[in-house]
């Protein structure tokens, strides 16, 4: 069932055979011969095949798969994007400080931080929107300090989207196009192309006033690849979309990502964005970079305290460490409760340590049900005093007795009049010792 | 719903009427100086010698001498070389103002409508003042070197010109800053982003979306250009004679009521395509929001 391509190039085994094996391949050898500036043939290939495939739904689950098996672009290959030391400074204080990032070709990244965290002045900074005070920006090798915005190969999509107004969606979307004086078929051509990849056929005469939000969404985007770009930039894209259209939006996102293998940066404060659609997830936070990791590593191993408090909830328990040995480390808390943590991490004897436990590795269980495992290891008792019902899960907020609050969280596996724990029942929260993190930091 | 009607019948239907009959009656030595005069008392008869009394001799005046064409002429002509001036002057002000930080506006705002504050015959006067051959500028002049005899700036063209853009600068500033004002700076961005060096983006982002903005500046400062009296009167020579000044000839040196009313009919009727693109600007910046 090969098909033959136009261009000649040998037809690949379809999808579903061989999950994720001959595009990694094909992408390690991309890695291996970075592209040029005009890459034109091999992404000529990958947009007409992408317009062609009609079958979104088997994609989605097969990239769905290959992104659990495979590691992602080769982060072990000379970067695409580096950024060295590089500081930013408003009216003094700096915005960005001293950070060093770098950034890989194929890789959906994700600038992820509260608000003034300085994301968004780093994405400037790629664009050529702001100057650097101190470090580099490199650019596949190239110091970009010498060249201005409109010569980046580099494009970006606005919070705002920044449509035109006078000039209508296909007017937009060849802007960038005309700029480069390319002959006026293809950039016809090209536009017809972007336009099927967003999915708005029929609406280039369109003004961008005539167009709903989502829409307007997708025209700047379809602008922002049209001149195939090395490095996407995207500055909070969804902020102003519903959560069910953002969900699409992602999804939409991540199937374009990983067709067209342009590097992707996103800049969001939303975690659960950032983690939905990124290879790899920098946290920031006032201007420095606390943590670079693949989503789950953040969230399973996060580094410091900071940074399991900003991502999802935590449960974090002072103490120092009191011994360490093969099975892990016995941490005793202010209230000489001793805990077991299974990965002792760089943790030493004697080390003030936070042990950190998410909401929904805790085993909740009401105390006369969990009597012949009460006492036992990292058990702890206490008073539901809050439910947060949120459809699929509950969260339960427990007082212990000294005062201290745990929150554990349970899938609604009954319906609520089932539920087997209420308001202020005596509960037993356990949890392995492999479920919890020791942070240094 | 009626009133604007009401408003407009009263106080610009009714009044233009009224010209419109005077510029068909003639002249005559009486109070007023025109025949034929409706009597109302005369009943049905009175309205038929009042309809009988019209005619169109006064246009055929107008079309026969020369002075008036060349008055039209040199109207429209002034009119569209100080609008020209206006905006050149104006467009850069307008965008210094729109990129001022956002505390100043408000103040560069009123600084420009500050001179209407003031009398307006008393700012064209003191343009005399200035423009006299003991005036302030041949004064400045002399005392930076750069002219050794007073310049004779008085009665030409260029002090004409001079009193029109300073008197119709607001004008054109004010709707320019209004519709650049609107203009996003992201969007400024947006073209660098995709290739567009500087110079380039103003051409082809700032001055289409300030398009708008420049139509409406200009007509409104043609319009009553075409028409303007005083200025070309006051700091302008006897070759610079507009149609405001005609007009003003023969109604009050000729008190020949008949012809100054078609003077004035056909310079409105001369202006009625400007309006209406005017008026097409306007509706379609509100449509457009």
């Amino acid at each position: 069932m090969a098909r033959s391509h136009p261009l000649g190039l040998a037809a690949k085994p379809p999808r579903g055979h061989s999950p994720g094996k001959p595009r990694e391949e094909k992408r390690r050898q991309a890695l291996k011969n970075p592209p040029s500036s005009v890459v034109r043939p091999k992404f000529q290939l990958n947009i007409s095949r992408l317009v062609r495939i009609k079958e979104r739904h088997t994609d989605r689950a097969t990239l769905q798969m290959r992104r659990r098996f495979t590691p992602g672009p080769d982060c072990a290959g000379e970067p695409l994007v580096r950024f060295a030391a590089v500081t930013k400074r408003f009216a003094g204080v700096p915005a960005v400080d001293r950070l060093s990032l770098d950034i890989h070709q194929g890789e959906f990244f994700a600038l992820l931080g509260p608000s003034g965290c300085g994301k968004t002045t780093l994405l400037r900074i790629l664009a050529g929107f702001e100057a650097p005070d101190e470090g580099r920006v490199l650019l596949a090798g190239e110091d970009l300090a010498a060249v201005p915005p409109h010569r980046r190969p580099v494009n970006m999509m606005f919070q705002s989207y920044a449509l035109f107004p006078h000039l209508t969606v296909a007017g937009n979307i060849a802007f960038g196009l005309r700029q480069d004086h390319l002959p006026k078929q293809e950039i016809a051509a090209r536009v017809e192309e972007m336009i099927a990849l967003v999915k708005l056929e029929g609406l280039g005469p369109r003004k961008p006033d005539q167009l709903s939000g989502g829409q307007r969404q997708r025209v700047a985007l379809a602008r922002s690849l049209a001149k195939r770009p090395k490095v996407l930039l995207l500055d909070e894209p969804m902020a102003a979309l519903d959560k069910k259209l953002r969900e699409e939006t992602q999804f939409e996102l991540m199937d374009l990502q990983a067709r067209l293998g342009t590097a992707f940066v996103i800049v969001t404060h939303d975690q659960g964005e950032a983690m939905t659609v990124a290879h790899r997830i920098a946290v920031m936070d006032r201007g420095e970079i606390v943590q670079v990791a693949t989503p789950a590593e953040i969230y399973e191993q996060p580094k410091s305290r900071w940074v399991a408090a900003f991502i999802g909830d935590v449960n974090l328990i002072e103490g120092g460490v009191v011994a360490t040995d093969a099975a892990g480390a016995m941490v005793e808390d202010g209230g000489g409760r001793r805990y077991r943590v299974a990965d002792a991490g760089s943790a030493t004897v004697g080390a003030r340590v936070a042990i950190a436990l998410r909401p929904e590795k805790l085993r909740v269980a009401p105390v006369a049900a969990a009597s012949a495992t009460a006492g036992g290891e990292n058990t702890v008792r206490g008073r539901v005093w809050d439910i947060g019902y949120l459809g699929d899960v509950s969260l339960y907020r427990v007082r212990l007795a000294d005062g201290t609050e745990m929150k554990a969280s349970l899938a609604n596996v009954t319906r609520l009049v089932e539920r087997p724990i209420g308001w202020d029942d005596e509960v037993v929260l356990t949890w392995a010792p492999s479920a919890a993190v020791l942070l240094t930091r | 719903m009626l009133a604007p009607y009401v408003w407009l019948v009263a106080f610009f239907l009714v009044p233009f009427l009224i010209v419109l009959k005077i510029s068909l009656s003639q002249t005559a030595i009486a109070q007023p100086p025109y025949l034929p005069v409706l009597d109302i008392a005369a009943g049905w008869q009175g309205l038929a010698d009042f309809v009988s009394g019209l005619s169109l001799a006064n246009y055929a005046t107008l079309l026969g001498d020369d002075l008036y064409l060349f008055s039209y002429l040199r109207s429209l002509t002034v009119a569209s070389v100080a609008t020209v001036i206006l905006v050149l002057v104006g467009f850069p002000i307008a965008y210094a103002m729109a990129r001022a930080p956002r505390r100043l506006r408000p103040l560069l705002v009123m600084l420009i409508v500050l001179p209407f504050w003031t009398s307006f015959l008393i700012r064209v006067y003191a343009w005399i003042n200035i423009l006299q051959r003991e005036g302030l500028l041949n004064q400045a002049l002399s005392a930076l070197g750069l002219i050794d005899q007073p310049v004779t700036w008085l009665a030409t063209d260029t002090a004409v010109y001079i009193g029109l853009v300073y008197s119709y600068l607001p004008f054109m500033i004010l709707p320019l800053y209004a519709s650049l004002e609107k203009l996003d700076s992201t969007l400024l961005e947006a073209a660098a982003d995709l290739g567009c060096p500087r110079w380039k983006v103003f051409w082809v982002v700032t001055v289409p979306l300030a398009l708008p903005g420049l139509g409406a500046g200009a007509l409104l400062c043609f319009i009553p250009i075409a028409g303007e009296f005083v200025i070309p009167d006051l700091l302008g020579g006897s070759d610079t004679v507009m149609i405001g000044q005609t007009l003003w000839t023969e109604f009050f040196a000729n008190k020949d009521w008949p012809v100054a009313s078609a003077v004035a009919i056909v310079l409105v009727t001369l202006l009625v395509g400007p309006i209406a693109i005017y008026q097409h600007i306007q509706s379609r910046q509100i449509e457009g929001r």
